[in-house]
């Protein structure tokens, strides 16, 4: 836990310092007109980048205590995440239904093991219902792929 | 002020297409609330890209409806499976589910449905009779009130919110920072971009919301491992008479939760302490304080009554302020400049039929809510039987859907997953979630007004102080941003215990 919390307010601490990198850049003083527009970014990122300095500080002197994640528990999170990633990745080739449905499938079969037969019916039926509600009934294009276009969408 | 404006709501509310919408809301809420991963903000924010093409008013009662709904779900899953479905309803468990165990679960159904839609009714009454009055006073409030009101809400977070205070604030940092990436419209200069197109166009909140809440929450409930192990229910006409004969007998805790939700409802991140607040009154003036925790009815209403109230006490800052008191509600601001309309209390003034129609469909989505979760519980109930490895992939790709439909980007939808991961960490570490999703929402708003006021006064940040309205708030600001510092001290020199902080909202 001691570590995340470390690692964490370090990471803040860095984009911080990023953020008044480009607010000097921009001018973080008074220009013709009001304000430059690195004013308000440059008091944001020092706020933040002391009070991450004394969260560092805190934690320091806590004990380490508990586990920010144990092995056990990191696995399904990671088995929603890659699959979720694969997918979105895919989108791009293949649309959003398609790349779903597998991802649905997949999930199912994978994680769940549920029998074939729920596994094809519903990764077909759930993208076939969010392609009827979103495309043709609130008119809300969704990225398509092949098989719209070979349909005819 | 003045009658024909409730009137002119109510015809609003009451078309039957207003009412159709106000319906499938609440439907589409209870089960969003019943349902793990999914809140009321990100399911109103997966739902807003659909509104686009209705009228707002119809699109503003859909999105409400559900988030009553959300609220009413919340109940559900808290009796019937001892798992809190969103935050609020984690008071509502301690004795909603020995209930339950016990067989009672109707009653205890039936106990939180109706002090949800007494303390929902009781802020609507509250809002219907101030609302009108706040707005002429904002009004007449320039940039440094504006500013000085900005202050107060995050304040409220950082002071009142519960947890680590500094944490609090460094959420609110980040917020107002990402809001300021993209091109800065007062100087037309590109800001934090680094050259990177990607970024010109600035993070949008719903896509944060998306992520923060959605796939980070996925990701928690399913680390925790889910399992549900639920008490069937009994529900019938004879179960809820029964029970609305013994409700009166707690007529004392209706009156004081109504009055502590709405107190701490219509300021940042109230539901959760409020229900935990008034469920330990309820404790402190029972005759029998024992019984709370093994099963009293009485420790079912006063958070279910608390919760709802600040619920919709939320909604108050929101309509008259432009402010949104809880994360849902700042959706529901973003989904109102979608809609081309300007938050804020102009809105009284130039769309009276949009607020007012809002106003009365909190009286008709309420009535319509309790009805429906007190006949379809069963209903509601059996969702949470579906196997988890069929909602986890529904929910990922629900909110897929919804972030690419905001600006048909799919560089939208990767940022959803960063912000799934972001939200997944920030939650073990405690970092809090809705005050940087509603720091990212008001944040081009804060900072104009800033510079507004530094303009009136050549750069001296003393405005904030010398006039009337913005002094009082601005000191009232700067009081909860030091509290987390003095009210330990103040503790330690009255000798009482250093108590642990309260729960987080999120």
């Amino acid at each position: 836990m001691r570590t995340a919390e470390f690692i964490t307010a370090s990471v803040l601490i860095l984009l911080g310092g990023v953020v008044i990198f480009d607010a000097v850049r921009l001018g973080v003083g008074w220009g013709t007109d009001g304000p430059k527009s690195g004013f308000f970014p440059f008091w944001l990122a020092l706020i933040m980048i002391v009070a991450c300095g004394i969260i560092i500080l805190q934690t320091l002197q806590k004990p380490s205590g508990e586990v920010f994640v144990t092995r056990a528990q990191l696995r399904p999170v990671l088995q929603v995440l890659w699959p979720a990633a694969a997918m979105v990745l895919l989108t791009h080739f293949v649309g959003l239904y398609v790349s779903s449905a597998l991802y649905i499938g997949f999930y199912m079969r994978w994680v769940g093991r549920h029998s074939w037969f729920s596994v094809v019916t519903l990764s077909i039926a759930i993208p076939v219902i969010t392609f009827v509600t979103f495309e043709l009934w609130f008119l809300v294009p969704m990225p398509k792929g092949p098989l719209e276009s070979w349909l005819g969408y | 002020m003045g009658l024909e404006n409730i009137f002119l709501g109510f015809q609003q509310a009451l078309a039957h297409q207003n009412l159709f919408y106000a319906a499938v809301g609440i439907t589409l809420g209870t089960i969003i609330g019943v349902l793990p991963g999914l809140g009321g903000a990100n399911g109103v924010a997966i739902l807003l890209p659909l509104t686009l093409r209705m009228p707002p008013t119809s699109a503003i009662i859909l999105l409400t409806s559900l988030y009553w709904g959300a609220l009413f779900g919340g109940a559900i899953t808290s009796i019937l499976f001892n798992i809190p479905g969103e935050p609020w309803s984690v008071a509502t468990t301690f004795d909603g589910y020995p209930l339950a165990r016990q067989g009672q679960s109707g009653q205890a159904l039936t106990g939180a449905f109706t002090s949800s839609f007494i303390g929902a009714l009781f802020s609507t009454i509250l809002i219907t009779l101030f609302a009108p009055i706040l707005a002429d006073v904002a009004l007449r409030f320039g940039p440094p009130e504006i500013f000085a009101i900005q202050l107060l809400t995050f304040s409220a977070f950082v002071g009142l919110g519960g947890g680590s205070a500094l944490k609090s604030l460094v959420s609110v940092m980040i917020g107002f920072i990402l809001a300021t990436v993209g091109l800065d419209i007062v100087t037309g200069q590109l800001r934090m971009t680094f050259g990177v197109t990607e970024l010109m166009q600035g993070f949008d909140f719903i896509i944060a919301v998306i992520g923060l809440f959605g796939i980070g929450e996925i990701m928690l409930s399913v680390e925790e491992g889910l399992s549900f192990k639920g008490v069937m229910t009994k529900m019938n006409l004879h179960v809820v008479l029964d029970t609305w004969k013994i409700l009166p007998r707690y007529w004392r805790t209706f009156v004081r939760s109504c009055f502590i939700g709405f107190w701490m409802g219509f300021k940042p991140g109230g539901a959760t302490p409020a229900s935990f607040m008034s469920y330990s009154f309820a404790k402190r003036f029972s005759k029998n304080p024992e019984q709370f925790g093994k099963g009293d009815l009485e420790g079912v209403v006063a958070p279910e009554t608390a919760a709802h109230a600040a619920g919709v006490a939320a909604m108050l800052p929101m309509i008259t302020l432009g402010i949104p008191g809880s994360p849902t509600a700042a959706v529901m601001l973003g989904g109102l400049i979608i809609w081309g309309l300007q938050p804020g209390p102009l809105l009284f003034k130039e769309k009276p039929e949009f607020v007012w129609g809002l106003i009365a469909s909190m009286y008709t989505g309420n009535i319509l809510g309790v009805l429906m979760v007190l006949a379809f519980v069963p209903f509601f109930a059996a969702i949470l039987r579906i196997p988890f490895a069929i909602l986890t992939p529904l929910i990922v790709v629900l909110c897929a859907i919804g972030s690419y439909a905001v600006h048909n980007a799919m560089i939208d939808v990767w940022y959803m997953l960063i912000f799934g991961v972001i939200g997944y960490v920030f939650k073990k570490l405690d970092y809090p979630i809705a005050p940087l999703v509603l720091a990212l929402v008001l944040g081009d708003m804060a900072e104009n007004a800033l510079r507004q006021s530094l303009i009136m006064s050549q750069g001296s940040l003393a405005i904030l102080f010398t006039r009337p309205i913005s002094g009082v708030i601005t000191l009232v600001a700067i009081l909860f941003f030091i509290m987390p510092i003095i009210s330990p001290w103040w503790r330690r020199m009255r000798g009482n215990p250093v108590i642990t902080p309260a729960p987080r909202e999120t």
